[in-house]
């Protein structure tokens, strides 16, 4: 077999120090939420928490009164890095508009980590990116999850044993970018090159399955595109889809049967409640803005409901950006998606809401036994906020990731400044 | 015996045509009880609001209740002026990618098209206008985009009709963008300058040869004759500049320029404008912009900042703010998100009461129609928003729009599309239709 991981993350926790918040809301992802509760953050990892925790002799002790602290955001949906700003063709780099077909590209490659949004990323208490291709193209290539810290390298950004993610796109997109260029200019003509892709890709799968079984003569010739396809059909890779349309999404359902794979979650999904049921049956997670719509005609029948009534149905609902700015927000995005659900009748609670932005965006991504809520074990990526996080007054005060203080808005020294940002950006966020 | 039946279906029908046409406008409405931000004064605890024939006739704490009036409770609630958003493509733009329903730019000639008066394509029956409305945004300035002069803006409200129904002063401003010259396929951020110089110029020459110049006696001019009339009542500072740009250096150029021409300057977008922000206010420039937008999206926007309308405004400029501010293609349909702009502008430094202004009188006043809408004064247009609680929050519902006095409570595109899915897998006639 071929090395399944040629860049390797070198990522290393940055230094932390044992640290207690107290007398805190703790939107926990994982249950009701505890007013007035503690967290304990040791060792990189969350310790306890609970109504009172054990401050350890050492424990910086951080008095939260008034404040919430939830899991750290994860947004399954990012260009940072492969579109960075200040933006550009210097810096476009997601999509290898090419060909309609490109399984053979990394997004890892197009990532740079000097991308001013990365800190302003942080600082809307994101901690965890899928970074993906853009949706030009059937399929678009491998996405890469990333932890939002500094780094020299996409390496060193790499969140360690993340599966990969296979970006594919229905619909107005791949026919847009290639009707004039030797198509697909139709549909049909997109569900023609998905099929034509797997079933190279089944076939080839096949031919490596039995030489790894049996070793007899030389290997089969490598094809970088084919190993990610072979990937997502055994199930290492997750399969991200791009898709607007309800009956685009059954399509590629059927696609996903036809040839053994899973689709790990819709993205953008503007018209999932129609098909709720659907993706709660299949276990496929809808991760979808707030209230972007309209702005194509795939994107004709969004509604701010669409949150609510897909979590209604059963499905998962992830709240996602695509956007640089609204990424920044994604609690901000949550709670819009919340008053419209109370508004035609389905409320949604806080501890609901939350799993929006943490556990199911951390299921997306295979790493939901990681990260994405406050339980005992699991890696400190915690943000503290000023207030309920669902006010559109609150913002992130602090943000730890794997129980490192990387972010503290009432601070300038813990506000990480990207190399671009020196000298051409003039002042501190705060 | 007859002909005095039809006679009397005809007199009916006509009644019937006569509500029609103006139905709630007619009625009486208070609105008691509410926490009254008028914004034009203080606030007014346990205040009253009262609607007569579409305007407002009082507004106060001891205010008589009309006989017959419509009552509507608003205790515990805010009670503001419907919201102005400052400038949108809304109702100009109905699906970004579909270029048969786009009608904010015009080509013009050699990038000025200063006599586009962009509100002939505005499209009352945009499905886009009703999700605003629902959500408390009664009015909005159009405004036309691309070139180096855009064209003309326009003020309206949002209400059933045509554009002359909706239309409350047009034109408010004129639009141009200088940001960009590869845009405008100039090679220079100084050589906009000269191209707005050069039509200003032109402007002012055609403006005193008008005769010589319709007997072919002029040398060329940079632009139409119908453009430079329309730019007349620039240089005369009539018609106010609306400037695109980010740029403090570009930002402080427009500056210069109208200065010199004696131009009445706006700026939009003005993602640097805290940087020189004591410039702006001490020449009493309006800046028009959002608060969402911190990402140095370009070599001319690295200031920018979520603190930039606070900044401004804590420096004595007045400012509007701009409803999705930072949203690409779907603006229109999010102009809606005016007042989470508001929101952070309040969380980025703003007051509360600064930003409540920023999206009624401001923008009202900006555009020359703070005698029409934008505060709760008598005689002024019935535009008035009952919400639930602070109209920032985004647990606060818009629980009665009046626009001209009328109460909106229509289904929007979104609605009837969630009664259909509600409980699926739904059905493919309902809602029944009306």
């Amino acid at each position: 077999m071929p090395n399944a991981d040629p860049f390797p993350s070198t990522y290393v926790a940055f230094p932390s120090r044992t640290t207690v918040i107290r007398n805190v809301n703790v939107l926990t992802a994982a249950g009701p939420m505890i007013r007035n509760g503690a967290i304990l953050l040791q060792n990189g990892k969350i310790a306890a928490v609970g109504a009172t925790v054990e401050a350890p002799a050492d424990a910086l002790v951080i008095d939260g009164a008034g404040k919430y602290v939830t899991p750290g955001i994860i947004d399954d949906h990012s260009h940072l890095g492969v579109y960075a700003a200040p933006g550009g063709n210097a810096l476009s780099d997601g999509n290898e508009a090419t060909s309609p077909s490109t399984p053979q590209v990394w997004a890892e490659h197009s990532v740079w980590p000097q991308d001013p949004q990365f800190p302003r990323n942080l600082a809307g208490g994101v901690t965890t990116l899928q970074v993906l291709p853009g949706s030009a193209n059937l399929i678009g290539g491998r996405s890469v999850v990333l932890k939002v810290v500094p780094g020299r390298t996409v390496q060193a950004m790499k969140f360690p044993g993340a599966k990969y993610g296979l970006k594919m796109a229905c619909g107005e997109n791949p026919k847009r970018v290639y009707g004039q260029r030797g198509g697909p200019q139709t549909r049909m003509g997109n569900v023609a090159g998905y099929r034509a892709a797997w079933i190279r890709a089944v076939e080839y799968r096949r031919k490596w399955d039995k030489w790894n079984a049996d070793h007899k003569g030389d290997p089969p010739a490598r094809d970088l595109g084919n190993e990610t396809l072979a990937e997502a059909l055994r199930g290492n890779i997750l399969v991200h889809n791009h898709c607007y349309r309800a009956d685009e999404m059954a399509q590629m359902i059927d696609i996903s049967h036809e040839f053994g794979y899973k689709i790990r979650s819709f993205h953008h999904a503007v018209e999932a409640y129609k098909i709720g049921d659907l993706l709660a049956k299949e276990g496929i997670g809808a991760s979808i803005w707030a209230d972007w719509g309209s702005f194509k005609m795939e994107a004709l029948d969004a509604v701010k409901a669409n949150m609510a009534l897909v979590d209604h149905d059963g499905a998962r609902v992830i709240v996602h950006s695509d956007d640089p700015s609204g990424s920044q927000r994604l609690n901000q995005e949550a709670a819009k998606a919340m008053e419209a659900g109370a508004e035609i009748g389905l409320p949604v609670s806080e501890d609901q809401a939350i799993k929006w932005l943490t556990i199911n965006p951390a299921w997306a991504l295979g790493l939901d036994d990681k990260i994405g809520s406050l339980e005992a074990g699991k890696n400190a990526d915690v943000v503290l906020w000023t207030g309920d996080p669902f006010s559109v007054y609150s913002k992130p005060e602090k943000v730890w990731i794997d129980g490192a203080l990387l972010y503290d808005r009432t601070d300038p020294s813990e506000q990480w400044r990207t190399d671009f940002e020196l000298g051409f950006v003039p002042f501190n966020r705060n | 015996m007859i002909s005095y039946r039809l006679n009397s279906r005809f007199a009916a029908a006509l009644a019937l045509a006569a509500m029609l046409a103006m139905p709630a406008a007619a009625q009486t409405i208070a609105i008691t009880g509410g926490k009254v931000y008028p914004v034009s004064g203080p606030p007014i605890e346990n205040g009253t609001v009262i609607i007569v024939n579409g305007k407002i006739s009082a507004v106060g704490a001891n205010v008589p209740i009309p006989a017959g009036a419509q009552r509507i409770d608003a205790t515990g609630k805010t009670v503001t002026p419907g919201f102005v958003d400052a400038s949108t493509q809304l109702g100009v733009q109905e699906v970004a990618a579909v270029n048969d329903t786009r009608d904010m730019s015009a080509r013009g000639k050699d990038n000025i098209a200063a006599s586009f008066t962009v509100w002939e394509g505005l499209n009352p029956n945009s499905v886009l206008l009703a999700p605003a409305r629902k959500e408390g945004i009664t009015t909005f300035v159009i405004v036309p985009t691309g070139g180096l002069v855009s064209g003309q803006a326009a003020l309206v409200d949002v209400v059933p009709g045509t554009t002359t129904d909706m239309i409350i002063r047009a034109p408010v401003a004129m639009v141009a963008e200088i940001g960009d010259p590869q845009s405008v396929g100039l090679g220079s951020r100084g050589e906009l300058i000269v191209k707005l110089r050069e039509l200003l110029e032109d402007t002012k020459f055609f403006q005193t040869h008008r005769d010589a110049f319709d007997r072919a006696q002029t040398r060329p001019f940079s632009a139409s004759r119908l453009d430079l009339e329309a730019m007349i009542p620039v240089v005369e500072g009539k018609l106010p500049l609306l400037v695109s740009v980010d740029r403090a250096s570009d930002i402080d150029a427009a500056m210069r320029l109208a200065r010199e021409y004696n131009v009445k300057l706006m700026i939009s977008s003005a993602a640097e404008g805290w940087m020189i922000a004591d410039k702006l206010a001490a020449a009493r420039i309006p800046v028009l912009t959002g608060a969402m937008n911190n990402i140095p999206a370009g070599f001319a926007a690295l200031g920018q900042r979520q603190e930039n309308a606070g900044l401004l405004r804590k420096a004595g400029v007045q400012v509007a703010l701009i409803g999705n501010a930072g949203g690409g293609d779907e603006e229109a349909f999010n102009v809606r998100n005016l007042k989470q702009e508001a929101g952070n502008a309040v969380s980025y430094g703003m007051t509360w009461d600064d930003a409540l202004r920023a999206v009624t009188l401001a923008p009202a006043e900006l555009f020359g129609a703070a005698d029409r809408v934008g505060s709760l004064r008598p005689g002024l247009e019935g535009n008035v928003v009952v919400w639930s609680g602070d109209p920032f929050e985004f647990t606060t519902r818009a629980e009665h729009v009046f626009v001209r006095g009328r109460e909106y409570t229509e289904k929007t595109r979104q609605d009837l599309l969630i009664e259909r899915y509600r409980n699926l897998p739904g059905t493919h006639n309902s809602p029944a239709p009306r």
